[in-house]
């Protein structure tokens, strides 16, 4: 499987936010996105999972399903969790994992550590529950690329090194991760691709 | 399949956990309704006469009520984001949250039609077909707004650019459920050609709305 990008270019609100970006990435690899705020990290995680439009430029997954598009076969997790409030923890996990395809549920809570929370009203998380939570949705419904916003913020140490954990069991399953991040995230051997001005 | 079923089930429970639920706009329907004969003055025959129109002016509005949150919600939290990742295309999504929102909203209006229209003194031999005419032409009302709905999810207040988005797209609605209505009530007039126009339109905007919606939607996350 080979994800590429050629000449990549992002417009949004009527400002360009990157031009001319080129990368390849092959099953297996991680690409950590750095660069200053602004410079269009999360434009290009977005871009990437269909939600902004490519103003220019080509983006083709070579070696994944051929009816599916490169937005249904990743799973994008941004800044906002898509967590309802009045839902439980349980509730909201199983929704999004029948929504996004079906997987298990309790596995993904387990390695997540929320097991214990499972029927607590997702208003009563904290900010970095719910962010375990959303990883969790990555765990439980299985999709060859992820799309990482800034996925350790909010994450302590031990939360960290979990994820770091359940990443690097997504590159040995195949898959590939593409991540925005200010700092390291616990993944050697990563490729770095900075944006910013040529 | 799967995932269409659950996010109708989705969208009901959070409808019945939040603000009130089904019972909510039949509330507000029962309000609106009650308030028409303190303003018209107890004119048994007048009240009659447009018992069926302010019947279906209630049913519009409180469908409007509801439509403001359908997509603003899921836009604010990043659901909505999530909602286009799915295998399922935009439209059915959309058209899946409207048939919850009709479920929760539209078919409450419809149960207790019977009992409002005691209250406008619509013969009793006349609630079964407007019963009749509200169950057909309200998921038109409900599909129409969803365009209104997804071109406001960006603003904060969109409620009242919505109404008025809405409402003259639900012109012809109102015209021919009304119209329906006292057919079955009053009479010369056949009741079948207005129904079976209320049934094409409600039909029609079964497609039309979500497909509108969703490129509204693509648009606005852009």
């Amino acid at each position: 499987m080979r994800l590429s990008g050629e000449n990549l270019a992002c417009v949004r609100g009527g400002r360009e936010v990157f031009t001319g970006l080129s990368f390849s990435l092959a099953g297996g690899e991680a690409l950590l996105v750095t660069g200053r705020n602004g410079s269009g990290k999360s434009s290009l995680l977005r871009l990437m999972a269909g939600l902004v439009r490519l103003a220019e430029g080509k983006l083709t997954l070579d070696g994944g399903a051929a009816e599916a598009s490169i937005a249904e076969q990743s799973h994008y997790l941004g800044h906002l969790d898509a967590q309802k409030p009045a839902l439980t923890v349980v509730e909201n996990l199983t929704f999004w994992a029948d929504y996004l395809g079906g997987g298990d549920v309790a596995p993904a809570l387990d390695a997540v550590d929320l097991a214990a929370l499972a029927d607590l009203p997702a208003a009563y998380l904290s900010a970095g529950q719910r962010r375990r939570l959303s990883i969790a949705r990555l765990v439980a419904v299985n999709r060859p690329i992820w799309l990482l916003d800034e996925p350790t913020s909010a994450l302590d140490a031990a939360s960290q090194s979990r994820l770091a954990a359940l990443m690097r069991a997504q590159l040995a399953g195949g898959g590939m991760i593409i991540a925005a991040t200010h700092g390291p995230i616990g993944l050697e051997g990563a490729r770095e691709l900075q944006m910013g001005p040529a | 399949m799967n995932a269409l079923l659950a996010l109708i089930k989705r969208d009901m429970r959070l409808a019945v956990r939040v603000g009130g639920g089904a019972l909510m706009g039949a509330f507000f329907f029962l309000i609106v309704v009650v308030m028409v004969p303190f303003a018209v003055g107890p004119d048994l025959n007048l009240l009659a006469r447009i018992g069926p129109a302010i019947l279906w002016l209630g049913a519009l509005l409180a469908s409007l009520l509801a439509l403001d949150r359908l997509f603003a919600t899921d836009y604010e939290d990043g659901s909505l984001d999530l909602l286009m990742t799915g295998a399922m295309p935009l439209e059915l999504a959309v058209a899946a949250k409207a048939i919850a929102h009709w479920l929760t909203t539209g078919l409450p209006l419809v149960i207790i039609a019977p009992l409002l229209g005691l209250m406008l003194n619509v013969e009793l031999t006349a609630t079964g077909p407007l019963m009749l005419t509200l169950l057909a032409g309200t998921p038109a009302l409900t599909f129409i707004g969803l365009i209104g709905a997804a071109l406001s999810v960006t603003l904060r207040r969109g409620g009242l650019l919505l109404a008025v988005l809405v409402l003259p797209l639900t012109i012809p609605v109102l015209i021919f459920g009304v119209a329906a209505a006292n057919a079955a009530i009053v009479g010369p007039a056949p009741f079948g050609p207005p129904f079976t126009i209320l049934c094409a339109l409600s039909l029609a905007s079964l497609v039309i709305g979500p497909v509108a919606a969703a490129a509204a939607l693509r648009h606005g996350l852009e």
